[in-house]
């Protein structure tokens, strides 16, 4: 079992540092689908079984599917990104690592767990998730339709062509004029 | 077979979760700063809501208490509407500046 955790770990944190590093966006979402799909093993490790469903269903099949989507339709799949600078780069890492060490060092001594509740086998299964949902978390859960319903509304508008836009497209920016911005 | 649970749950000890999920997370901290091009910034961001909902399905586990699954559960939603805006506001900007890379929206610059 121990071995099995080390697997999905060491796959998540690679295609994790993949997804950080790769130059071609197409290869940051694939990446991003194996981290996933590893947390994924994570989860059933855990017993957790309807969260790994759910997550599989959710990330792997519709948001990284989406993220594909916008890829194809705005042509981003050339690695045409130019890097930030040096020293830029050279301050994410650090400040990321020196993040991790931070967290690290706030939990050396381990963690002491009392667990509050008796071993519950069910824990994670459908049944338990759902009987706690549709009655402690019920109101919740009806509100965060009301969240997509506006997330929907939003992304309409947000998308949408205006009028004024489609009869006078906006120029594209000249080089000189990116050059400038990106200084 | 509950007995089998309990030993497959426990034999990962608590720390090994915590650990992962913070290394998770300082990758997508250190993605989000070291890249310029806004899909894969908005894939950090996604990276690190996934390593919270890993901690927080681990301390469930340990704990024996479904509340936190649902917490999971709600985090996914709220991703889900996250990306779904996200990725409108990029191809709004891929329309109006013709690139994804977020160094060009410096507007609010002093």
């Amino acid at each position: 079992m121990l071995a099995l955790f080390y697997l999905f770990a060491a796959i998540s944190v690679i295609s994790a540092l993949v997804v950080v590093s790769a130059r071609n966006p197409i290869n940051s979402v694939i990446a991003l689908i194996v981290c996933f799909l590893s947390i994924a093993g994570h989860y059933i490790l855990l017993n957790a079984q309807f969260l790994a469903m759910v997550h599989v269903i959710v990330y792997t099949g519709a948001i990284m599917v989406l993220f594909l989507f916008v890829i194809m339709l705005l042509n981003l799949n050339k690695a045409t990104e130019p890097m930030k600078s040096l020293a830029t780069r050279i301050a994410a890492v650090t400040a990321g690592g020196l993040f991790f060490i931070t967290l690290a060092a706030a939990i050396r001594n381990g963690i002491q767990v009392q667990a509050a509740n008796e071993f519950d086998a069910g824990v994670g299964l459908v049944r338990s998730v759902g009987h706690v949902l549709f009655t402690e978390f019920l109101l919740p859960f009806e509100v965060s339709s009301v969240l997509f319903l506006s997330a929907i509304i939003g992304v309409v508008m947000l998308a949408k062509k205006e009028k004024h836009q489609a009869e006078a497209p906006v120029e594209p920016l000249t080089e000189a004029e990116r050059a400038r911005r990106t200084a | 077979m509950e007995q089998g649970i309990i030993t497959a749950i426990r034999t990962v000890p608590l720390d090994h979760y915590v650990l992962l999920s913070f290394l998770l997370f300082s990758i997508g901290v250190a993605g989000v700063v070291f890249r310029r091009n806004t899909i894969i910034i908005l894939m950090c961001v996604e990276l690190m809501l996934n390593s919270v909902n890993l901690l927080l399905t681990a301390f469930s586990a340990y704990h024996s208490d479904p509340r936190a699954q649902v917490f999971v559960f709600f985090i996914m939603l709220v991703a889900a509407a996250e990306v779904t805006v996200g990725l409108s506001i990029l191809v709004m900007m891929k329309r109006n500046v013709d690139s994804v890379d977020v160094n060009q929206l410096n507007r609010l610059k002093g």
